[in-house]
């Protein structure tokens, strides 16, 4: 390749100011924070967007970072099933961001970004604009509710809660449930991948059956899931509804689990607490419609998002969006090849990126990613499995390195112990 | 230093992109950032079972990673990660987890098991494991790593799951529950 990097990214730049068709134009609002320097905006102070800022600010203290969050408690999804079944609270699971920014000298902003103008390269939050010289998108997950009939955005989560954010959707769930009499049936439904956290729907489906189990032993849960089988660790889930929850996989009306592939909610019912997936109804006394997903709404109005309005396109060693330039897109918003939508994969997607814009801001050579994955979910209060991978670069895709990671080889105690070590520790790296 | 063009396909597309084409391979720290996840940043863990890995001696931890890969140390994890690094990286972040300093947190201990186990540490341990576990070329450093983890580590060497070295394992031999049980409280209590 005889072109060298210099002549390359020159030509690059001839061709920048395109791209950005059908993006719409804001006037430029009032600069609420001068920028003076290099500066770097993070929206969305959740898995990615907290350790994006903090690796910034360790991979180049010169640079300034503002990351904007528009909740001031931050809730974490990773072990929010374990509250379901009364395992866990959702206070453990809480941080707020005053202290990683304090410690890293991260200018942190509690607001809601309404908008991106990637021409005049900035952010409007409710005092004014704020502009940056990159900006990282890591907002996470808003919900296709319209592919669903009868679904009502704001009501129909009151009555069918998805819990697909922890919060007080979780609680709501947890109510719903305590309150359900013995003998109730609760239903899931599960959306088609890709959605946030991939094997997150059978670990509820597991930690409702402990607590049904335990509490309720005449209930059982109906799954009714939109992909052929289980998307993720489908032997080790089976493998442990079997030991623990009676359920068959030639007959699974027998046990407390009873799980349907191939059946994807069609329309929902709130008045008459029922699910349709165009063929057979039916009836529940707790519903939990998890809804299928797309990036947030906010990576949708800077025109990140495809064509399709499901999720960003991102060059996967620099995580910049490859439809508008200078924004980079991580976590569960972006496609990151092999990877999935984990905690584990936002982290280590932040880091990358926090390297690559540094090292681009300094005009240094890109660095070829490395990221991992873990996911561990638990099957009852005492036994967990995990799902790992390495993850690298490959000709412009993000490939799992072969012959590596992989799931549990059964059932663990001790991962059940280092899980909740895990999160201990994912936790931190978003506080300190 | 390999170089390797990327997105020329979008490029050629019209697409507009930035400076993203060119990547070096990888550093010390996008390898070892990744491991912070569960081992805490700069392999300072937060607990409470996981090992903290800052400051270990390069040699000790190439070779845990390389006794994880063979299945020859046995873990929940750390064997299936293991196999995603060749020698080259897995040094690259040796040298990077050797090199960062050490954070000990406060952990909860009893004081009588801790001078019980500061006299067993010092007949039977202190000659490989020097400063109260601080230092040892081959052995890591025990000096207040996480309680839960040494438990689940001493009960993997009692079991024979994980090979000693012959003069540990004499050591360690005639040790009763309740002694392994104050060696643990000692190490944890090292600030
Ligand atoms: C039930 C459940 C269990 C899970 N378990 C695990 C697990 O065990 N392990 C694991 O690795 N992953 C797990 N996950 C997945 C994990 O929660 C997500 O993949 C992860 O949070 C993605 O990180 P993110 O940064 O993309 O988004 P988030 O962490 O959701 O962060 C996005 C943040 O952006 C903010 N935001 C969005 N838009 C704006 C705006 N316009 N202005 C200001 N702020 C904004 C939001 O308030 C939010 O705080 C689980 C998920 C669920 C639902
Ligand atoms: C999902 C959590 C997780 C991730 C990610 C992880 N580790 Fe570990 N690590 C563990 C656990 C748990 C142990 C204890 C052994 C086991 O059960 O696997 C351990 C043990 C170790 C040890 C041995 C410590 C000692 O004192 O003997 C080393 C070294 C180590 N890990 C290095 C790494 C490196 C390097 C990475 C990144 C490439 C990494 N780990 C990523 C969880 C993790
Ligand atoms: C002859 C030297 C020697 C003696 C004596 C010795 N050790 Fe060790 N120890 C080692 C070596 C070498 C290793 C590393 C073994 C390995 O890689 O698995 C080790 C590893 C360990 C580990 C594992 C560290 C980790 O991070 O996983 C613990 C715990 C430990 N020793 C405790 C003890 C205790 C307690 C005693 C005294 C009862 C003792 N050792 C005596 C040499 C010794």
């Amino acid at each position: 390749m005889p072109m060298n990097r210099r002549n390359f990214i020159k030509l690059v730049g001839v061709a920048t100011g395109v791209g950005l068709v059908g993006v719409p134009y804001i006037s430029s609002a009032a600069e609420i924070m001068p920028n003076k320097g290099r500066r770097v905006v993070v929206v969305g102070g959740g898995s990615g967007g907290a350790i994006v800022a903090k690796y910034l600010r360790m991979a180049d203290p010169s640079i300034e970072v503002v990351l904007i969050e528009r909740e001031k408690n931050y809730i974490a999804c990773p072990l929010s099933n374990l509250v379901l079944a009364g395992l866990r609270t959702l206070e453990e699971n809480t941080i707020t961001l005053g202290g990683l920014a304090a410690k890293h000298g991260i200018k942190l902003v509690y607001d809601d970004v309404t908008a991106v103008d990637p021409v005049a390269k900035q952010v409007m939050v409710s005092a004014g604009a704020i502009s940056y010289d990159r900006l990282v998108l890591s907002p996470g997950v808003d919900y296709r509710f319209e592919e669903i009939e009868g679904y009502d955005m704001a009501k129909t989560p009151e009555i069918m809660p998805h819990a697909w954010k922890a919060g007080p959707q979780t609680l709501l769930l947890k109510n719903q449930l305590a309150q359900m009499k013995d003998g109730g049936t609760v239903v899931m439904t599960i959306p088609q991948a890709p959605y946030r956290c991939p094997p997150g729907p059978y670990e509820r489906i597991s930690m409702i059956a402990l607590y049904l189990q335990r509490n309720k032993p005449k209930s059982k849960i109906i799954v009714w899931d939109a992909n052929e089988t289980i998307v993720a660790k489908a032997a080790l889930f089976k493998k442990g509804w079997a030991k623990h929850y009676g359920y068959d996989d030639k007959d699974s009306t027998k046990g407390i689990i009873e799980y349907h592939g191939n059946s994807k909610l069609a329309k929902v019912d709130v008045a008459a607490m029922t699910v349709d997936n165009g063929v057979e109804m039916l009836k529940g006394d707790v519903i939990n419609v998890i809804p299928p997903q797309r990036a947030s709404a906010i990576a949708q109005q800077a025109g990140a998002v495809n064509p399709d309005k499901r999720w960003c396109p991102v060059n996967q060693i620099t995580f910049e969006s490859t439809l508008v330039k200078d924004i980079h897109v991580i976590g569960d918003a972006c496609i990151a090849g092999a990877l999935p939508k984990s905690t584990y994969a936002a982290n280590s997607e932040a880091k990358v990126c926090a390297l690559n814009i540094a090292r681009a801001m300094n005009g240094k050579e890109l660095i070829a990613p490395s990221h991992v994955n873990v996911c561990y979910s638990y099957l009852t209060d005492k036994e967990a499995v995990s799902v790992s991978g390495i993850y690298k670069e490959a000709e412009g895709k993000t490939i799992a390195i072969p012959n590596s990671g992989g799931l549990s080889p059964d059932l663990s105690e001790l991962e059940a112990v280092y899980a909740r070590s895990w999160m201990q520790n994912i936790l931190a790296e978003m506080t300190t | 230093m390999r170089q390797k063009l990327c997105n020329l396909a979008l490029f050629a597309g019209g697409v507009a992109l930035s400076s993203a084409l060119w990547a070096a391979s990888a550093t010390p720290e996008v390898l070892s950032y990744t491991c912070n996840g569960c081992h805490g940043t700069g392999g300072n863990s937060a607990g409470l079972s996981n090992p903290s890995i800052a400051g270990v001696p390069a040699k000790y931890f190439e070779n845990a990673m390389k006794e994880f890969k063979s299945g020859t140390r046995p873990s929940t994890i750390m064997g299936r990660l293991a196999k995603g690094y060749s020698d080259e990286e897995v040094k690259l972040m040796a040298d990077y987890f050797a090199a960062q300093k050490i954070v000990r947190t406060k952990q909860a201990v009893d004081a009588k098991k801790v001078a019980q186990g500061k006299k067993l540490h010092q007949k039977n341990c202190e000659m490989c494991h020097q400063k109260d576990g601080r230092q040892s070329g081959a052995g890591g450093v025990l000096a207040g790593q996480w309680k839960e983890y040494l438990q689940v580590t001493f009960n993997e060497y009692r079991s024979g799951k994980r090979n000693m070295p012959k003069m540990m394992a004499q050591r360690m031999e005639g040790l009763s529950d309740a002694e392994v049980e104050a060696l643990t409280h000692f190490y944890a209590s090292q600030q």
